[in-house]
Order: structure tokens, then C-alpha cells, then sequence
């Protein structure tokens, strides 16, 4: 869990990384919402979406059966969803339904293996995405690990008290007691945080470094993506 | 449950992002006001805690375990918009970062899980946190989050067009309710573990609403979660009561507009009629989760 | 020449009935370096928390002249740098170079001048590798590293140190003493490490629940509070 393996991806270089994060995000809503509109008897359509999001991860450098892994976490899912569409007598939406998720969830994966996740916080941001918001998944990130950690060691101190023969009502109890320290503990780093914003002289405003600067390849790769997605929408 | 991109027709998400984005907005700005700026941080580390407490099994029956799902607690520490803003940054950290969810169905997902799920998980406990009901308004709020958010999600499924057997249904709403229990019983233990270690943690409402209200609010929010259901289930019903109220003449062409180059792409119309259907019906829920809101703020500050 | 920080009869009670602090008087001059000693939950923390204004207990605290309130806390802290016991709580920001440049650019640098200036400080505490990393990808030692350049980046005119040697191995410790003694600023260190203290203080100063039991240099303190591991007695 320490080091997830899209960061590490996101932080590489290669032409879709150096790609500013709003284009990269604009191109990524076309896309879906192209992929999202198009209806489900239209075969060709999805495979020429596959063959573009293929061009994209081809440039993006990244291990091809990597992605195609991670991306395949949403398979159990749909493809419940797509048997008991089909069941019901629709293979053509049933197909549909599992190849739209998965192509989708591939796209929005390549944006995150593409775009370290400050970078991308950024850009929702300057697309209108509230400040506070932006903020508190910052910081949710930011500690995530920490207290995933802490949790981690809970469970296995847990486990280890397992062995005591307790009824599943103590052990219930016992979860519940590590839920609050869990929870009190957390709290209190909320607060250590917030005194060690202010001994630096946080005033209530966060003011973010270099902004990221929007330039003519961004916008060519935009358009570009944006002109694709809706040919092939409109086309096929 | 987490909806993936690709299984919500566009008209269903796109109402559903057009009813989150301004509803968090709005969430975002109140949380602020509320809690000062001290509490970013505190919101952001609060996410983490809900993210790292699904790691905390709790033994709710032979071989299976349950874990916390946090809108209610997270409601009745932090406050409901406080809540529902920590709710949406684990939406989106878990549609960004770990693929658990789509990103156009984002809002659909953050109306489910961090909106309704966390208002509904809240009313009970705003109406009877003063009483001698207290832990049964916490355990029957983690149960109604639970459900609320469920109920909803199959419901966008239902009216996007995904079939779903009535046997399965029965199935899913059974789970849910398993699932619902589960939470609640999750929450209200750790409750009661947090209180005893610092009871300021829990914060009171300021001062209970009346009780008749209350019931009012939480059979509406449980209404139109489940009404949903039915009604998607059965569009045409829903359709056949927008025309008898007369509204069809109004409503039609703007919901028809946008919706008319879907029809030039041959998609026939009983499709449109669904999903015109369920966006009538959700935006239902919308206002009456809105107005339920707003009555019982008004309610308080009398 | 009047100290830099002057405090007279500090107590603190935490809000749960724990008297942290029960009438601290406490000194340090410009330029010099003290040692604070003390048992595990003596007051340390909590009174380096009133240096900066973080604790706000009965008694009186003054930075260079200024007794901490409300409205003298922008320039306190300014003049305060503390490097907290737990950095994991200190690098708050999602890469390192943003979190050193989070202090200057809250004294009203421009973006650009905050980083150079988070540029030289990781330079300063051998953390310049570290850059464009996330805080959580940092061992220990790295984070303390940056944590304390996230200090010295608002060049204070005192620092303060909570614990600074824990978790850094041996030459880590070795380069912190090599840096503190090259800067010019007033230093008070919190620390369990005697020979640390010993090769930078010039007076230490023992707390026992919430006051100053004893003063003098490294030595005597540790003589007179058998303040050492040696189990050889
Ligand atoms: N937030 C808090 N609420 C209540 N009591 C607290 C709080 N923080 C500290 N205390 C108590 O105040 C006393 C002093 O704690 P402090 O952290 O200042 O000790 P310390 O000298 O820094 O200890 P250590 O060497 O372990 O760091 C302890 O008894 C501690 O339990
Ligand atoms: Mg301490």
C-alpha cells in the first residue's frame, strides 16, 4: 500500500506526461462522454476508441499489461452486471455495458499514471473545483498512508489477541475500541498538523507555488483528442 | 457501491452531475463557515480515518466480517456538510487514485454515497440526539445511509436501462439491509468507544428539531429513496403521474431538447421515456432531500 | 542585552485536568544554546508549544521584548522557528519542496522566491535529493531533514528543536551537530540525548512535572538527576 504502483507511473516521463494535467483531464472527459453516449449496437465505434486509447498509451510509455491489470479491477463487477443484461435477453447492451467500463476505466487510469496527483488537484481546480475541496483531498492523501499504517498495526495487534478465545461479541467490542483510538489518534494529529501550520505562519490562506503554464502543445492535444473522440462518435 | 463509468445512461449522469456539483459547493462553503479554517486539515486527516478503518474487521456473524462506511459517524462528529465534503474527497480519491468508481459518474456517486447517504444518515441523530433515543437514532442512521445510498445507485441502473430480474432485486434489497444493519450497529460501538475516550468528540445539534417533523423527514428521505426504486422499476408510472399532474405540457420540450440527437441516433423512444423518467424522479429527490433540509434549518432557528 | 525569550510563572492545564505546566520560569539569550531535559511527559512539548503561541496558558511569555498575544503571534512566529517532535505532522504539503516553501510564501514571498529559498535550505541540511518527493515516500531521518529545513527556510532568530535527533542513524546525527553549530541563532533543544546536548549546549535546564528542578551545565544536570543509560552504577 506504501507506494502506489500509479504514482510511481504518474511520476516517469514521456510525451503524455509532459501534457499540462487540464488538457489531459478535457481530453479525458470527451473521451468518456463520447464512450459514455455512444450507443451499444455501435461495434465499431468501440473499437476505434480502443485503437485511440491504445495510440495514447503507446505514447504514455507505460507497461501495456500493467495497466490492462489495473484497469481489469472493474471487470468483476461489470461483467456481473453484463450477464445478467445479457440473461434478460440483451447481448448487444450486455457486451456494451463490459466494454464501455472497461475502456473508460482504462482512460481515466492513464490519466492518473500520466499525472502526478498535485498536478491534477491543480487542474480541477482552476476548472472551478471549490478551494476547500481541492484541500481536504490533499490532505487526505497526504494521510492516507499514515494512518493506514497505524491501522495496519491495530489489525495485526488484533489478531494476535485472537488466539484469547474471546466471543465474537468482545471481539466486536474489541474492534470497536480500536475504531475510537483509531479515531482519537487521527484526531489528534488533525490538531498537530494545524499548530505546525501555524508556527510556520499559515494565515488562514494557501497560496500554491509555480502554476502550471497552459502552452500550445497542450492545446493541439487537446483539440486533437477532443476532434478524435467526436469523429468517431458522430462517424461510426 | 462504487458505479463505474459505462453503466449510466448519459442523461442519468449527467443530471446527477449537474444536481453534485453545486450541492458540494454549496456543502464546501457551509462546512467552512462552520468549523473555520482550522478544520482542513482536520477534514482531510478525518478522510484518511474513514479510508484506514475499512482495514478494522468487526465479527458480525460465522465467517464474515463487516467495517465502518462512515457517513454517519463522520456526520455526527464533524457535522452533515462537514461530512458530506469528507465523503466526496474519498469519492474522488478512490475514483482517481485506486479506480473505485467512474469519473463522469462521479456525480452520481457523490449524490449516492457522500449527499443523501450522509443526510439521511444524519436526520435521525439531528432529531433524537436529545432524547432517550439517542443510540437508537445512531444505529437507525447508519442503517437509512446505507440503504438511501444503495437504493439510489440501483436505481440509476434501473432507470439507465440495466435489467434487473425482480428475484434479483429482492436479492440486492435484502443485502442492502444486511449491509445497513451492519453499519449501524458499527457506528453506534464507535460512538460510544470514542465517547468514552473524549466525549467532546461527538458534537450535540445545537438543539433538537420537533419530533413530528423528524419522523416527517426521515419517512421522505426513506420515501423517495425507495420510491425511486420503485419507480424505476416501473418508468411508466412515474411517466403516466407527470402527466396527470398536467406537467408534461411544460416539461417536455426542455427535457426533450437535449436529449433529441440520441433520438437521431435511433435509440428508441421507451429508452427516452425511462430516462426522462428517472431524471423527473431524481430530481424528486433532489428537492425533496433539499426542502426537508431547509424546513427543519428553519425549524431550528426559531 | 535582554534574552530572547523570557518566561515568568507559565502554567498550562490541558483540558482534560492535566497540569502540563505548573509555573515554568525559563531564559534564553541571543546566541546561546540550551539543553532542555526532562522524563517523558515532564512539560517539555507543551511549553515549547507556549514559545510560538500554539498553548496559550497563565504566566507570561516574551519573544525579543514582545509578550505572545493574538496580535504579536505573525511576528513571534516569525521569530520562532520550532521543528515539532513528530514530522509526519510538520510536512503536511503533497511534495517536499512545497512544504519548506510553505513558511516563506506565507511571509508574503512571491511563489518563485520561495522556492530558490527551499532550494538552499534542503541544500543547507543535505535533503536537496529529496526535492520533488512526496513527504510519505521519506525515510525518518530524510523527513527530519526537511522538516528542519522547513524551519531554517524563515531564517528565525531562534529555533527551536523538539526531539531532534530520534530517528536519525549516527552521522545523521553527527552532520546535525555540525549544522546547528555553524548557525548563528539561539537554540533551545528538547532532547533525551546527553551527548548531543553535550557537544552544542551551554546550560541545561531539567523539567520535573511542569517546573524547572535544576540549571546549570550538561554536566552537573546529568550528575545531579542521574540523567544517563549507564546501568553500571
Ligand atoms: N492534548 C493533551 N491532552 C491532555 N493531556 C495532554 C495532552 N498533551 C499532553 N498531555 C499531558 O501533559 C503532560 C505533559 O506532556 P508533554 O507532551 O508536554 O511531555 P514531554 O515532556 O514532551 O514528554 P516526552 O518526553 O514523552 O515527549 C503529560 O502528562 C501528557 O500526558
Ligand atoms: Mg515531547
Amino acid at each position: 500500500m506504501h507506494h502506489v504502483v500509479v504514482e510511481r507511473w504518474s511520476r516517469r516521463s514521456s510525451p503524455l506526461h509532459a501534457r499540462d494535467a487540464r488538457a489531459k483531464l478535457g481530453a479525458l472527459l470527451a473521451f468518456l462522454v463520447a464512450i459514455s453516449t455512444t450507443p451499444p449496437q455501435a461495434a465499431r465505434a468501440f473499437v476505434a476508441y480502443s485503437a485511440l486509447l491504445a495510440v495514447a498509451i503507446v505514447s504514455a510509455r507505460l507497461p501495456f499489461q500493467g495497466l490492462l491489470g489495473r484497469a481489469a479491477l472493474v471487470l468483476p463487477l461489470s461483467a456481473t452486471f453484463a450477464a445478467v443484461t445479457w440473461w434478460s435477453g440483451d447481448p448487444a447492451r450486455a457486451i456494451a455495458l463490459a466494454v464501455k467500463s472497461f475502456i473508460s476505466g482504462l482512460a481515466a487510469l492513464l490519466l492518473v499514471a500520466t499525472t502526478p496527483l498535485t498536478q491534477l488537484l491543480n487542474a480541477l481546480e482552476s476548472l472551478g473545483v471549490p478551494r476547500p475541496l481541492i484541500l481536504v483531498v490533499q490532505f487526505l492523501y497526504r494521510y492516507l498512508f499514515v494512518i493506514s499504517e497505524q491501522a495496519q498495526h491495530m489489525r495485526l495487534a488484533a489478531r494476535c489477541r485472537q488466539g484469547l478465545g474471546l466471543d465474537r461479541r468482545s471481539r466486536f467490542y474489541a474492534a470497536a475500541g480500536a475504531l475510537g483510538v483509531l479515531f482519537a489518534r487521527s484526531w489528534e494529529r488533525a490538531d498537530g498538523i494545524y499548530r505546525a501550520m501555524l508556527a510556520r505562519g499559515f494565515s488562514g490562506r494557501f497560496s500554491p507555488l509555480a502554476p502550471a503554464r497552459f502552452g500550445a502543445r497542450d492545446f493541439a492535444f487537446l483539440c486533437a483528442a477532443v476532434a478524435a473522440s467526436t469523429a468517431i462518435r458522430l462517424a461510426l | 457501491m462504487h458505479i463505474p463509468d459505462g453503466f449510466l445512461s448519459p442523461a442519468v449522469w449527467a443530471t446527477l452531475d449537474l444536481v453534485s456539483v453545486p450541492a458540494v459547493g454549496l456543502l464546501a462553503r457551509k462546512a467552512q463557515r462552520d468549523l473555520e479554517d482550522r478544520k482542513i486539515p482536520l477534514l482531510g486527516v478525518m478522510g484518511a480515518f474513514v479510508f484506514a478503518a475499512q482495514m478494522i474487521n468487526f465479527p458480525v456473524g460465522p465467517g464474515t466480517t463487516g467495517h465502518l462506511v462512515g457517513g454517519t459517524l463522520l456526520a455526527v462528529t464533524l457535522g452533515p456538510a462537514a461530512a458530506a465534503v469528507v465523503m466526496t474527497a474519498i469519492l474522488a480519491i478512490q475514483a482517481f487514485v485506486f479506480q473505485d468508481g467512474g469519473i463522469v459518474v462521479l456525480g452520481a456517486n457523490v449524490f449516492n454515497m457522500a449527499i443523501a447517504s450522509v443526510l439521511a444518515g444524519y436526520l435521525p441523530y439531528r432529531l433524537w440526539a436529545g432524547s432517550g433515543w439517542r443510540s437508537a437514532a445512531i444505529f437507525a442512521g447508519g442503517v437509512l445511509s446505507v440503504l438511501t445510498s444503495a437504493c439510489l445507485a440501483l436505481a440509476q441502473l434501473l432507470i439507465s436501462g440495466v435489467p434487473m430480474p425482480r428475484r434479483l432485486m429482492l436479492v440486492s434489497l435484502g443485502l442492502f439491509l444486511v449491509s445497513g444493519l451492519i453499519e449501524g450497529a458499527v457506528t453506534l460501538a464507535a460512538v460510544r468507544a470514542i465517547e468514552r475516550l473524549n466525549p467532546v468528540w461527538i458534537r450535540s445539534p445545537k438543539d433538537s428539531g420537533s419530533r413530528v417533523l423528524g419522523a416527517v423527514a426521515i419517512a421522505a428521505v426513506t420515501l423517495v429513496a425507495g420510491g425511486v426504486l420503485i419507480a424505476s422499476a416501473a418508468p411508466d408510472g412515474i411517466w403516466s403521474l407527470v402527466g396527470k399532474l398536467g406537467l408534461t405540457a411544460q416539461t417536455a420540450p426542455w427535457l426533450h431538447a437535449p436529449l433529441a440527437d440520441y433520438q437521431v441516433n435511433g435509440l428508441e423512444s421507451a429508452w427516452l421515456r425511462k430516462a426522462t423518467a428517472g431524471l423527473f424522479g431524481l430530481v424528486l429527490v433532489y428537492v425533496a432531500c433539499f426542502l426537508t433540509g431547509k424546513f427543519i434549518a428553519r425549524q431550528r432557528s426559531i | 542585552m535582554s534574552p530572547v525569550i523570557q518566561v515568568r510563572g507559565l502554567r498550562y492545564r490541558y483540558p482534560d485536568g492535566t497540569q502540563a505546566l505548573d509555573g515554568v520560569d525559563f531564559h534564553l539569550d541571543a546566541g546561546e544554546c540550551v539543553a532542555l531535559f526532562g522524563a517523558n511527559g515532564s512539560g517539555k512539548t507543551t511549553f515549547v508549544l507556549h514559545l510560538n503561541g500554539l498553548l496559550d496558558g497563565e504566566g507570561s511569555v516574551e519573544v525579543c521584548g514582545m509578550p505572545v498575544t493574538k496580535d504579536t503571534f505573525v511576528k513571534v512566529r516569525a521569530k520562532v522557528g520550532i521543528v515539532f517532535q513528530d514530522s509526519d505532522e510538520q510536512l503536511f504539503m503533497p511534495t517536499v519542496l512545497e512544504d519548506v516553501a510553505f513558511g516563506p510564501v506565507n511571509l508574503g514571498l512571491s511563489p518563485q522566491k520561495a522556492a530558490e529559498r527551499a532550494c538552499a535550505a534542503l541544500e543547507k541540511v543535505g535533503a536537496a535529493g529529496a526535492i520533488h518527493k512526496a513527504p510519505y515516500h521519506l525515510s525518518s531521518g530524510e523527513k527530519r531533514r526537511v522538516a528542519l529545513a522547513g524551519v531554517l527556510v524563515m531564517n528565525p532568530d531562534v529555533l527551536v528543536l523538539d526531539e531532534p535527533t530520534t530517528s536519525l542513524d549516527p552521522p545523521g546525527q553527527r552532520d546535525l551537530v555540525k549544522l546547528l553549530r555553524g548557525l548563528p541563532q539561539a537554540k533551545l533543544l528538547v532532547t533525551h540525548d546527553v551527548e548531543f546536548a553535550r557537544a552544542l549546549a551551554t546550560r541545561a535546564v531539567f523539567f520535573e512535572r511542569g517546573r524547572v528542578a535544576g540549571e546549570g551545565t550538561v554536566n552537573e544536570i546529568v550528575q545531579r538527576f542521574s540523567w544517563s543509560r549507564a546501568l553500571d552504577e
